[in-house]
């Protein structure tokens, strides 16, 4: 049973990552356009970021 | 969508194009938004795109796809009036809207909380969920109360924060000494964590931290749904009413100034121009020109106005500049004085009760009697707390209304966005049940089965000669019977005669010399032809003929045939009714193929005529736009009005139509059938699994893993159900 002591701690902060994930996309503006941002991936403007 | 105020912080390759000396002025930069019904694709972003960070001065623009927008950083002295062309000349239609209307951001803020809550409770969730699955799966003794500590450890602040929503509303009711459907849930939820924190601090076997975070989650994931659908409808009727930016032309001094129409005063002289809306009640000064009175009475043919005539405000002018004197402004305008009649016509929302509302009201007693019983019975049974408060919240948590809270969010969603799709807008929550009733349809004629535009009909009456002639004059005015006559003359291959000292005389027609002669074409008056009952443009000329007569009807709106004979073969009876003449009203029933038809029929009487279907036990769809059918609007049992219809006749209705075509009406009420149906299976499929889950709850059979099946099951199936609608 030794190994809970490390999974237990790993799968809250595996769980807590996603949800920060989750909150910066949120917190980003990505659900503001979901119709939008689905159809941009087929142009080949490179409208949110400068051409690298 | 980050706001790009500094232009240097512009992301898109297109604003390198920009002169930097338009947007390196001082002033702070201008925010626009236009509408844009029609993009529907990525090539229309891109172009849209691509056009107006071509114009010079746009710092940024960016469209928004879902609410079908674009959004404008661009140099303070740029209008929307400079873009719109530029959108037109690429295809798309634009309208301006205000920004100050639009209040997305209020919303926005309450939608990213209740969307964060979920979160929590999500992802809580999952985690304890894992816990549980392994006490579940034979974890004992003292891992199994290790699991469960830490799962109490996640739970309490996850619900503490998650389920804030609920505890406020249960309060809000319980304050006023009602019962809503929170008050169950509330219950639930304490219960579930009070004694599981009992069970847990005895070492016991069951603990419902995982139930109590799950029902959070469905529930939440309703409210969610809930809330999106009203705050799009919500969004796009801003937008409807930001499409309408109140302005008018203040002449202080015979200086024009630009000014909100809430500032005009009695006693003001306000320039009207041809196609602009009379901002107010009043007296002309100044100018002749004909007026579009059709929003208001539903007539078709213009009126003369010249020195002297009466306006109110909400008339179309036409032809020349008018200038009138304000007689009465803001709450006395005849506008406004309409909507009163809203005020008197009882509405048809406020007498029904939506299905949830049925149910919570049948639901939320008989779960705290079911619960109270069991506790006192097992109390009487055992004489142990323990075990009565158990079997308490289990009976609680199992009957809790997950798949209830879902059962009509779930299914209005599916279907609104489905009819979003088609071009409807629904505005009303309960609007979609009540059109699922309908059994009698009664239509407006004028801008709503007829798209207010005219249309020639005798062009094959006329000469090549007369034609040329007429094109040359029509050419010249922007009266709308001339650009239809011109349009119909060019799609006839007809081209324009050679005439000189073209001139329109407003609220006449136009003038010309033609060969030496004078030629005219105009109203009837003024060639001196006789005047008859339908919409004619004469001309004269000038050869000595009599005048000869140019008849136009009112065009119908696309699917306006479609929608009609798709309600009448829904085995829907179809009433046509009008404040038009009654040659006009008689031309279009016939063409669309309604029997019933009423003509000059006033405001009133269209309500009277509501009312006494109402009284016959008839559901009424009324679909109309003007300002003398807003009442009718109101007081039908739905109403749905098209996106040009006035201010006050879309705020009346309970779906607005978002394009041009009607064809989306039929199906709407076929949709609407379907949601109603789906709703009921909804609730049907919630009962079926409590008949099943309640007993052994009631028993003492139920652990926590039969309530975890139970309720995601059950959750599950009826957002299926619900999907199976789009």
């Amino acid at each position: 049973m030794q190994v809970l002591t490390f999974l237990i701690p790993i799968s809250l902060i595996l769980g807590g990552l996603g949800l920060a994930g989750f909150l910066y996309t949120v917190r980003s503006n990505q659900y503001d356009d979901p119709e939008g941002d689905s159809r941009r991936i087929l142009s080949d403007e490179w409208d949110d970021q400068p051409k690298p | 969508m980050t706001a790009q105020v500094n232009p240097s912080l512009a992301a898109c390759p297109g604003c390198l194009v920009v002169p930097r000396d338009a947007a390196d002025e001082a002033q702070e930069a201008a925010r626009l938004a236009l509408s844009l019904p029609g993009i529907h694709c990525q090539a229309c972003i891109t172009t849209v795109e691509k056009g107006l960070n071509a114009v010079p001065g746009v710092n940024s623009a960016r469209v928004n796809l879902t609410l079908k927008r674009a959004l404008i950083e661009a140099a303070p002295n740029i209008h929307a009036t400079d873009l719109i062309p530029e959108l037109t000349k690429l295809g798309f239609e634009a309208h301006e809207l205000d920004l100050g209307v639009l209040s997305a951001t209020q919303s926005d803020k309450a939608g990213r909380d209740l969307l964060m809550r979920l979160a929590v409770a999500g992802f809580a969730s999952m985690n304890v969920m894992l816990l549980s699955v392994s006490v579940w799966a034979g974890a004992s003794d003292a891992t199994r109360d290790m699991f469960h500590w830490i799962s109490a450890a996640i739970t309490l602040p996850a619900i503490a924060f998650s389920a804030q929503p609920f505890f406020k509303h249960a309060w809000t009711a319980l304050r006023v000494r009602r019962l809503n459907m929170d008050v169950p849930i509330v219950l639930a939820l304490v219960l579930a964590l009070v004694t599981s924190l009992w069970e847990t601090s005895l070492s016991g076997e069951h603990a419902y931290f995982d139930a109590a975070l799950t029902l959070t989650f469905f529930l939440l994931a309703g409210r969610y749904l809930d809330f999106r659908t009203r705050a799009v409808a919500r969004s796009a009727a801003e937008e409807l009413a930001a499409l309408e930016v109140p302005r008018a032309i203040l002449l202080r001094d015979g200086v024009e100034a630009e000014v909100a129409v809430g500032d005009l005063s009695i006693g003001d002289l306000i320039l009207v121009r041809p196609g602009g809306r009379m901002p107010v009640d009043g007296e002309v000064v100044s100018g002749q020109s004909e007026l579009d009175r059709s929003l208001l009475t539903g007539e078709t043919l213009p009126v003369f106005a010249g020195q002297g005539t009466v306006i109110s405000a909400g008339e179309v002018n036409l032809t020349g500049p008018l200038t009138i004197r304000a007689t009465a402004v803001g709450k006395d305008t005849s506008l406004h004085r309409m909507g009163d009649l809203v005020a008197i016509a009882e509405s048809g929302r406020s007498r029904y009760t939506s299905l949830a509302d049925n149910a919570a009201k049948l639901y939320a007693p008989g779960v705290h009697i079911l619960s109270a019983l069991s506790f006192a019975g097992w109390y009487l049974y055992t004489w142990d707390l323990r075990t009565a408060l158990n079997i308490a919240a289990a009976v609680l948590i199992i009957t809790c209304p997950c798949a209830l809270g879902l059962a009509v969010p779930a299914v209005t969603t599916a279907a609104s966005g489905r009819l979003f799709r088609k071009g409807m807008l629904i505005k009303d929550a309960t609007a979609l049940e009540r059109l699922a009733q309908v059994d009698t349809v009664v239509f407006d004629k004028t801008g709503t089965l007829t798209a207010g535009t005219p249309q020639l009909t005798n062009l094959d009456d006329f000469y090549r000669a007369d034609l040329e002639l007429a094109l040359a004059l029509a050419e010249a005015s922007a009266h709308p019977l001339s650009r239809s006559l011109a349009q119909a003359a060019r799609d006839a291959g007809v081209s324009a005669a050679e005439v000189t000292d073209i001139r329109e005389v407003p609220g006449f027609g136009t003038e010309a010399q033609y060969q030496g002669t004078r030629v005219r074409l105009g109203r009837a008056a003024w060639v001196d032809a006789p005047s008859n009952a339908c919409t004619t443009a004469w001309l004269d000329a000038g050869d000595g003929a009599a005048p000869r007569g140019f008849e136009f009807t009112d065009a119908l709106r696309p699917g306006a045939a479609e929608a009609v004979q798709g309600l009448l073969d829904a085995g829907k009876q179809v009433f046509l009714l009008s404040g038009d003449s009654s040659e006009a009203v008689e031309g279009v029933a016939t063409r669309l193929g309604v029997s019933d038809w009423v003509a000059e029929a006033l405001p009133e009487d269209k309500v009277d005529l509501i009312q006494t279907l109402f009284d016959q036990g008839q559901k009424v769809l009324m679909v109309g736009d003007g300002l003398n059918d807003t009442a009718a609007l109101t007081a039908a049992h739905v109403s749905i009005s098209p996106a040009s219809a006035l201010d006050a006749a879309r705020v009346a209705s309970d779906i607005v139509l978002l394009g041009q075509d009607l064809t989306p009406i039929a199906e709407a009420c076929d949709v609407a059938k379907r949601a109603t149906k789906r709703i009921r299976e909804n609730f049907q499929l919630a009962t079926l699994y409590n008949v099943i889950a309640v007993p052994l709850a009631v028993a003492g059979l139920a652990t926590p893993l039969i309530a975890a099946l139970a309720m995601s099951t059950s959750s599950i199936t009826v957002s299926l159900n619900a999907l199976r609608l789009r």
